[in-house]
C-alpha cells in the first residue's frame, strides 16, 4: 500500500489528472450526501431548468443515508452506498461541475464514459463500514430535502475520510483490473 | 397450554432489532479472522482489518455495523403448546421492530414502491411464522441490507439442468453481483419447493452459523465446491480483488413438482447481523 494522497474539495481538473485507479484517498473538507430520491429531485429541478440546492461545481458526492445520530453525536452510522442506482443522474451533475462522487460497486459505461468526458472521478468507501467512517465526520447538517429523512441532502465536513480511487479520468475501472489479477 | 403475553414479544422482538444492529456474532468475527489468514491481496487484508474495527467500534461505541440497518424479517417459531395472549402476535412484532429501530436510532428504511415516501417507524416488517412441537417460541430477527438483497434472485430452471446446472447459476449470480452486495458475503441457497419457497429457504439458509454444514453429505459437498468456485472468481473483499468473495455458501433443499427445478440465491453481506431469543 502506497502513502495516501490528500485532497479537499473542491476538486479542480488538476486535481484529478495525476490521479491512478487503486490510489488511496484521503478526503477533508466538505462533501455533500445524495441517494436515490435526492438525485431524482435535483434531476428534475434540472429539468426545470432551476438550479441544484448546492453549488455543484468542484464538489464531491457522497451516496449515503446515515443512520439517526444518538443524542451528543453528530451523525449514526454513515458507510456509503450501492452506486449503480445513481448511475442515471451522474452524467447530468458531471455536466454541472461535479469532481468526484464516492459509493460501492460498480457504474455503468455511460457513466465511466461521462467521467471520462468532464473530468469526475469515483472513489469507493468501504460498504458497511458505517461505524468506521461516521468517525471521520465532524459536522454534518441537512441542507436540502428534509421530508425524505435519511436521504435528504446533507453537508458534511470530513477528516481524513478513507476512499481508494476506482475510475480515473481515463476510463480505468479497478473493479475489472482487481478481478483478473486475482481470478484463477 | 402455556401462555406467552404479547407485551414480552414486543420487548424481546425491540431488543433483538437493537442487538443484531451493533453487534457481529463470533461466527462472523471467527471467518473475518479466517480470511485474513488466507488473504493475499494487500487491499483486501486492509479492507478485512477495517470491517474487524468497524465491528469493535459499532460495538463499543453503539453505532450501527452499517448504516443500512435493513428490513427487519422476523422468523418466529411458535410451539403448538403456547397460548398468545393480551393481544395479536403481529401487532406485537410491529411493535417491537418500530420501538427498537427508534429507541436504537437505527435507520427507517421502508418506503412506498413507487413514491417511494418512508413509512418512518421501518414497519412493516416481513414476518415468517412456523408452527412447531413444544411450548416455547423462538424468535429470530434478521436486518437485510438493501445493497446486498438487491443482488439475490431466483430462476425457475428446467430439470434436465440437474445439479451442475444449479451450481453454474449460483457461481454467474454470485459473479454478476460482483462488488455490488459488500462482499465477502455470505450466499443463502434454496434449491426445490415452489417459486416461493425457493426463496424462503434460500434465507432462512443466511441463519446457519458460519462454517456448519449442511447434514446432507452430497449437500455438504455442494457447498464446499460451491464457496471455492466463488472464492475462484477473483472479486474479492468490496469487490476490489482478492481471495475472500464469499465466507461460507449455505444450502436448504426440499422436493419439487416434477416439472419443476427452483433455486433462489440470497446474497448476505459481510455485516451478517441476527439475533435470537427463545421465549
Amino acid at each position: 500500500m502506497t502513502e495516501p494522497i490528500r485532497l479537499t474539495p473542491p476538486l479542480e481538473d488538476r486535481d484529478l489528472e495525476n490521479l491512478r485507479i487503486g490510489d488511496s484517498i484521503l478526503l477533508s473538507g466538505v462533501l455533500y450526501t445524495a441517494r436515490d430520491a435526492a438525485h431524482k429531485r435535483m434531476i428534475d429541478l434540472l429539468d426545470r431548468g432551476e438550479g441544484l440546492p448546492f453549488d455543484i461545481r468542484g464538489q464531491v458526492i457522497y451516496y449515503v443515508g446515515p443512520s439517526p445520530a444518538r443524542p451528543g453525536r453528530v451523525v449514526g452510522a454513515a458507510g456509503p452506498t450501492t452506486s449503480y442506482r445513481m448511475d442515471d443522474y451522474s452524467p447530468r451533475l458531471m455536466e454541472r461541475g461535479l469532481k468526484g462522487m464516492i459509493g460501492k460497486g460498480i457504474r455503468s459505461k455511460e457513466v465511466i464514459e461521462a467521467m471520462v468526458r468532464y473530468h469526475c472521478v469515483y472513489m469507493a468507501a468501504v460498504g458497511g463500514a458505517g461505524a468506521l467512517l461516521s468517525k471521520c465526520i465532524k459536522k454534518a447538517e441537512v441542507i436540502a430535502y428534509e421530508d425524505l429523512g435519511p436521504e435528504a441532502v446533507r453537508r458534511l465536513e470530513v477528516e481524513d475520510f478513507p476512499v481508494i480511487l476506482v475510475n480515473d479520468i481515463r476510463g480505468n475501472d479497478l473493479y475489472q483490473e482487481g478481478m483478473k489479477r486475482y481470478e484463477r | 397450554m402455556r401462555e406467552i403475553d404479547v407485551g414480552l414479544v414486543a420487548r424481546s422482538i425491540r431488543d433483538l432489532c437493537i442487538a443484531a444492529n451493533y453487534e457481529l456474532d463470533r461466527d462472523v468475527l471467527d471467518a473475518f479472522e479466517r480470511a485474513l489468514e488466507q488473504e493475499e491481496s494487500p487491499v483486501a487484508r486492509d479492507i478485512l482489518n477495517q470491517l474487524r474495527e468497524n465491528a469493535r467500534i459499532a460495538k463499543e461505541e453503539m453505532i450501527p455495523i452499517c448504516q443500512d440497518t435493513g428490513y427487519a424479517v422476523v422468523f418466529v417459531e411458535l410451539g403448538q403448546e403456547v397460548r398468545i395472549v393480551g393481544g395479536n402476535l403481529d401487532e406485537a412484532v410491529q411493535k417491537g421492530v418500530r420501538d427498537g429501530y427508534r429507541e436504537g436510532f437505527l435507520r427507517k428504511s421502508i418506503c412506498h414502491p413507487f413514491t417511494r415516501a418512508n413509512t418512518g417507524d421501518n414497519t412493516p416488517a416481513v414476518v415468517h411464522l412456523e408452527l412447531v412441537p413444544g411450548d416455547r417460541m423462538r424468535l429470530i430477527v434478521l436486518p437485510k441490507g438493501g445493497g446486498s438483497e438487491n443482488m439475490s434472485g431466483a430462476q425457475m430452471l428446467t430439470p434436465a439442468v440437474g445439479m451442475e446446472g444449479v451450481k453454474d447459476y449460483v457461481v454467474e449470480r454470485v459473479r454478476m453481483a460482483g462488488p455490488n452486495p459488500c462482499p465477502p458475503t455470505v450466499v443463502g441457497v434454496g434449491i426445490g419447493g415452489t417459486f416461493e419457497t425457493a426463496a424462503l429457504m434460500a434465507k432462512k439458509a443466511l441463519l446457519r452459523p458460519i462454517g456448519s454444514r449442511n447434514q446432507d453429505p452430497e449437500l455438504a459437498a455442494m457447498e464446499e465446491e460451491l464457496l471455492q468456485r466463488i472464492n475462484r472468481l477473483g472479486i474479492g473483499p468490496q469487490g476490489l480483488g482478492g481471495r475472500t468473495t464469499s465466507l461460507a455458501v449455505h444450502i436448504n433443499m426440499m422436493p419439487c413438482h416434477i416439472a419443476s427445478l427452483p433455486v433462489a440465491v440470497n446474497i448476505q453481506c459481510h455485516a451478517h447481523r441476527h439475533k435470537e431469543e427463545t421465549l
